[in-house]
């Protein structure tokens, strides 16, 4: 349904996508994680025919972006990072000018709009400007008038980003929902949440594809240690640490010097730890009976994932690790 | 042809549905009306809408690029851009169909000031000829200047540059006999043919100086001429070509 083949990107002399290739089967749902100014909105905005590749080919559902560019583009639906919206005009009147724009005629639309309103849940709104609506709305107006032309292939481009916390859910599980009768290709910055959501994660670094695999394969790959979060009351700091150093599966311990552990550990008269363990050995169990059996109070244990800043300096140097 | 309509028709409801059609043409009529009525309240004034005409052709190097400001530059400060250039639709639509818009507002505009040609009727007896080609003359006159400003408007996102480079153009064709006059020969013939329309003589109230210059002076003198039609029409064309290129090259920035 995607095919990148050799797809370089230059604004000037600076590449912002160097060689990426890579190719995306239909019905899949494929992550596209990357730190910003990676080259995600990049690739997206050539694989969307918005703008034309350097050097390389794309294409989407058949149709070279370039040479039959309007051929793709009606194969696509495209959620741009900034969700542009014309604010001034009613959801249902929108969403009835995009179809217009995508080639639908009025019977497709008057039967298209008011479902694709209910399935983005903005019933209760379809008459509202959409400068009036919230973000989150206004995200979901975006998703709708993505979906709205029955695309084969849906380009999301951080569709969570700068919403509140509720609403990132709820549009999780509508994203999710999305992926299972449409191809996906949905950018993020989030790790857990490509996690959630898709089956397949590319990696995007400085430009180049650096890791293409499935979510739990890569975060196991990644995980040369677990990290733990650990805090205790009523114990000597330095005796804590000497005793998880002990364990067998502990490669080091040492206190949580982040501000806001430090603060609530001074409010509550707390301990607060970082323990690395070795991975997939169940050192949690391990550590709470440790504590329990010195007569400790145990507060607080808990498995820290890796951040995307880690696992970007682990793929970008995994080359050395071996 | 579809898009094209489609796009005028959005652009055209939202020019009404704000406040913007409305002062531009109260302002319009307003400052083309001090202009006509200056025109014809002597004692021995010759019935026409000379002045009228003299007062549109120097408002529009204004009011053209005011109105379609806000047509290209809005979509590319809001992003709605990206979503019409990954929907299947041609730059070459979008832009004619901006442009239509910004005409069609402008065309309701002159619309509006035929009552000054019923006031000339009322009380006195007109000429028809010079009224038509003087209306044909200002509709071709607001295409052009209305291409210029539309160009002016898909170079930045931001609406005031837009207005500043689109009046600014408008003004220097506008000017160009201050040069034309100070040079000889061929390029004083080239300058010349490429005057727009008032020139600054437009402020001498006798004269209604906007008749004496450009390409609009046989409009208003009631004389219709092929180049005048053609050139008109040429500048309308080459500035939404170059619009159209503008928008192609955004592409690849």
């Amino acid at each position: 349904m995607i095919q990148l083949e050799h797809m370089s990107k230059y604004y000037g002399p600076y590449p912002a996508v160097l060689d990426v290739s890579f190719e995306v089967l239909k019905g899949e749902i494929v992550g596209f994680l990357g730190p910003n100014g990676a080259g995600k909105t990049t690739t997206m905005r050539v694989l969307t025919g918005f703008t034309p590749p350097t050097h390389g080919d794309a294409v989407v559902a058949g149709y070279n972006v370039v040479s039959h560019s309007l051929d793709a583009r009606r194969h696509i639906g495209y959620l741009p990072e900034t969700v542009p919206l014309y604010y001034d005009m009613t959801v249902t009147d929108f969403l009835s000018y995009m179809g217009m724009l995508r080639g639908m005629n009025r019977e497709w639309i008057n039967e298209r709009v008011p479902r694709v309103i209910d399935t983005v849940r903005l019933n209760d709104y379809r008459n509202t400007l959409v400068g009036k609506l919230s973000k989150g709305y206004r995200q979901r107006t975006g998703i709708a008038q993505a979906i709205l032309h029955e695309p084969d292939v849906l380009i999301l481009d951080e569709p969570t980003i700068g919403i509140d916390p509720i609403q990132v859910v709820e549009t999780r599980e509508l994203i999710s929902e999305l992926g299972e009768d449409h191809t996906l290709l949905l950018s993020s910055h989030i790790l857990p949440e490509v996690s959630m959501i898709c089956r397949r994660v590319l990696v995007i670094h400085d430009g180049r594809i650096v890791a293409d695999d499935r979510p739990d394969n890569l975060s196991e790959r990644l995980q040369h240690s677990e990290r733990i979060e650990l805090t205790v009351r009523g114990a000597e700091p330095r005796a804590v640490i000497g005793e998880m150093r002990e364990l067998p599966m502990v490669v080091d311990a040492r206190r949580d010097n982040r501000a806001e552990s430090m603060a609530r550990a001074e409010r509550d008269g707390t301990v607060p730890l970082i323990v690395d363990a070795r991975p997939n050995v169940q050192a949690t169990e391990v550590i709470a009976n440790k504590v329990i059996e010195h007569g400790w109070g145990l507060v607080n244990l808990t498995p820290l994932p890796l951040t995307l800043e880690e696992i970007f300096l682990e793929l970008t140097t995994e080359e050395d690790l071996g | 042809m579809r898009y094209i309509w489609l796009i005028a028709n959005k652009e055209v409801r939202t020019y009404f549905a704000s406040p913007m059609a409305y002062v531009v043409t109260a302002a319009f009529l307003a400052i083309t009306g001090f202009f006509f009525v200056a025109s014809v309240s002597d004692a021995f004034s010759e019935a026409s809408i000379r002045g009228f005409l003299a007062g549109a052709v120097f408002f529009m190097i204004f009011m053209s690029p005011a109105i379609t400001m806000r047509l290209l530059a809005e979509e590319q400060k809001v992003g709605t851009l990206e979503l019409l250039l990954t929907s299947p639709v041609r730059e070459v639509e979008i832009v004619l169909g901006k442009f239509l818009a910004a005409f069609i507002t402008v065309l309701a505009m002159i619309l509006l000031s035929a009552y000054f040609v019923i006031i000339l009727f009322v009380y006195g007896i007109p000429d028809v000829g010079p009224i038509l080609t003087g209306y044909l003359g200002l509709v071709l006159y607001a295409a052009a200047t209305l291409a210029i400003g539309l160009f002016a408007s898909a170079l930045s996102p931001n609406q005031i540059v837009g207005l500043v480079v689109g009046a600014g153009l408008l003004t220097g064709l506008t000017i160009i006999d201050f040069v034309s006059e100070r040079v000889t020969g061929v390029t004083s013939e080239i300058l010349d043919a490429l005057q727009l329309g008032a020139s600054f003589s437009v402020f001498d109230l006798d004269s209604f100086g906007v008749a004496e210059a450009g390409h609009f002076a046989d409009f208003a003198r009631g004389i219709l001429s092929v180049g005048d039609v053609v050139y008109y029409l040429s500048i309308t064309a080459v500035f939404l070509m170059l619009t159209v290129i503008a928008l192609e090259t955004r592409r690849w920035r």
